[in-house]
């Protein structure tokens, strides 16, 4: 697809630490946290003006689902965008909690682990055609997925046989199936869930829930851009060397264990390539693509550069040309220089504490800000976009249309409700408008539905 | 901030600056990292361990 829909779930681990000893359930944190939503949406799971949906998931994390966007920059905007708007929440959780009694900080994490080992998602949507058949879609898609990691992963710090190691994914360890229904307890690398949310006809919903979580906006930029490209590949109908994985979640472990690439991915075939080996071919076969095709978009130069200059850095294990741009670098640096610096081994606390709060995003005290405030984390967005999106939705997806109705609808005060497709006003007639289109930026029906909320009853 | 803290602080950061001008002959970039690792620990909660384990919640998706 040529102009394709995007969304990004982010589900942040919550802990609260108390100051004077009283100690908060992460479920009562939750419940501080969402006070503010709860008062003004009458429930923890609400829709907001910039078109996003912010709610509380299993589990008591607070997830922020962005909007529809079209454009990778716009998606990366209003991901950050989720960022601002839990911090925006956690600031008021602690003025109301110091007025409760309670003296303490509340801390969110952007990352995908706890400290128990337990596990929470970053999950990818990306819009395909109903036609691009699913099972080879999945067989093509799976072995980029399983060698991606290299590419995004968030890093992390694994104990493998009983020696702490730096290993690329966070997710990777928390996979069991290649693909499933499940999310909980048996997480596929790609969920079924066959909810488009648009002309079930024509699309279908690519749900992708291996993947980390992002601090970097480049590092995001990569994970959508490079993932972009190879599902247009796969849509094209071009046919290419059959990689399909003889065990895909034995190999996803393997490739996120060994930091040097080199790992063996055992093909059905029976070939074994190396992870890396894997990822240059479908960089080559990618770039052959848009060599033929053309560049769809203007990210495409930059997210094929950055996709080859990373498999560069693995390959030569030379890490300082991505440690301002992929996460796990990012942090590997921090870490490694950190550790040295101060004599500790990798399964000291302090590093663990590194790597819990590299994806705090407290501007003042997360470790990635503090980074990105030293011009130390490239980026792909000015500030002012990230704003934008804290309160305008995407101007060119269905979003805006989500988004009128729902500034308009609590402007008036009026009852109303919303989901990603439906529009509905509570009070007197005029009943449901349904949105299938998630190209559509007007609707007339939502507009005389606006129109009937702000006359008077 | 408690004024041990300050001077230790600007103990680092002499310290800092020679560190830095051998990274910058090596790698050229690494004076602001070094730089932050002074800095990360008067940003950390103190106890490493306790702020750490006591990051338990349950599973999400």
């Amino acid at each position: 697809m040529d102009r394709r829909i995007f969304g990004i779930e982010t589900e942040y681990g919550l802990n609260y630490v108390p100051s004077d000893g009283r100690r908060l359930t992460p479920e009562d944190a939750a419940r501080h946290l969402f006070k503010p939503v709860v008062e003004w949406g009458r429930s923890s799971n609400v829709f907001l003006g910039n078109g996003s949906r912010l709610y509380l998931d299993v589990g008591s994390h607070p997830e922020y689902a962005t909007a529809e966007c079209d454009q990778i920059d716009q998606l990366i905007a209003h991901d950050r965008a989720g960022e601002m708007i839990l911090l925006d929440l956690v600031e008021q959780a602690e003025e109301e909690l110091a007025d409760a009694g309670h003296r303490g900080r509340l801390f969110l994490f952007k990352n995908n682990v706890d400290s128990a080992g337990n596990s929470y998602g970053c999950h990818e949507n990306y819009l395909i055609p109903r036609r691009t058949e699913f099972k080879r879609l999945a067989d093509m898609l799976i072995p980029f997925l399983v060698t991606r990691q290299m590419l995004t992963g968030a890093g992390n710090l694994v104990k493998v046989q009983d020696q702490t190691r730096f290993v690329f994914s966070q997710r990777a360890d928390h996979v069991w199936e290649g693909v499933s229904s499940a999310t909980t307890r048996s997480r596929p690398i790609i969920n079924t869930r066959d909810e488009p949310h648009a002309d079930a006809e024509h699309y279908r919903r690519l749900h992708v829930i291996v993947g980390d979580s992002s601090m970097s906006e480049t590092t995001q930029l990569l994970k959508i851009g490079a993932t972009d490209l190879v599902l247009r590949m796969i849509e094209s109908g071009e046919i290419y060397h059959d990689l399909r994985l003889e065990n895909p979640i034995r190999s996803i472990r393997q490739v996120s264990h060994d930091f040097t690439g080199r790992s063996v991915v055992r093909l059905m075939g029976g070939d074994e390539p190396t992870a890396l080996q894997i990822q240059w071919q479908l960089l080559e076969l990618v770039s052959d693509f848009v060599a033929r095709h053309g560049a769809h978009n203007e990210h495409v130069p930059r997210v094929l550069e950055l996709w080859e200059r990373t498999l560069n850095a693995v390959e030569s294990q030379d890490f300082s040309t991505i440690d301002r741009d992929i996460d796990w670098a990012i942090k590997h640096k921090l870490i490694t220089g950190y550790a040295r610096k101060n004599g500790l081994d990798l399964d000291s606390h302090r590093v663990a504490q590194l790597n819990l709060t590299y994806h705090d995003i407290d501007p003042e005290r997360g470790l990635f800000h503090l980074l990105a405030r030293r011009n130390l984390a490239s980026t792909v967005l000015t500030p002012d976009q990230v704003k934008h999106a804290v309160m305008n939705p995407p101007a060119t997806t269905r979003a805006a249309i989500r988004g009128k109705f729902v500034t308009a609808a609590r402007a008036t005060g009026r009852r109303y409700s919303t989901d990603w497709v439906h529009m509905k006003y509570e009070e007197g007639p005029g009943g449901v408008v349904l949105c299938k289109d998630p190209f559509a930026t007007e609707d007339a029906q939502v507009d005389e539905l606006i129109e009937l909320m702000r006359q008077p009853v | 901030m408690s004024q041990e803290s300050i001077s230790a602080r600007s103990n680092k950061q002499t310290q800092g600056q020679e560190v830095d001008q051998q990274a910058i002959n090596v790698q050229g970039t690494d004076a602001g990292v070094d730089d932050l690792l002074d800095e990360i620990d008067s940003v950390l909660e103190s106890n490493a361990e306790e702020f750490v384990r006591g990051f338990v919640q349950k599973g999400g998706q």
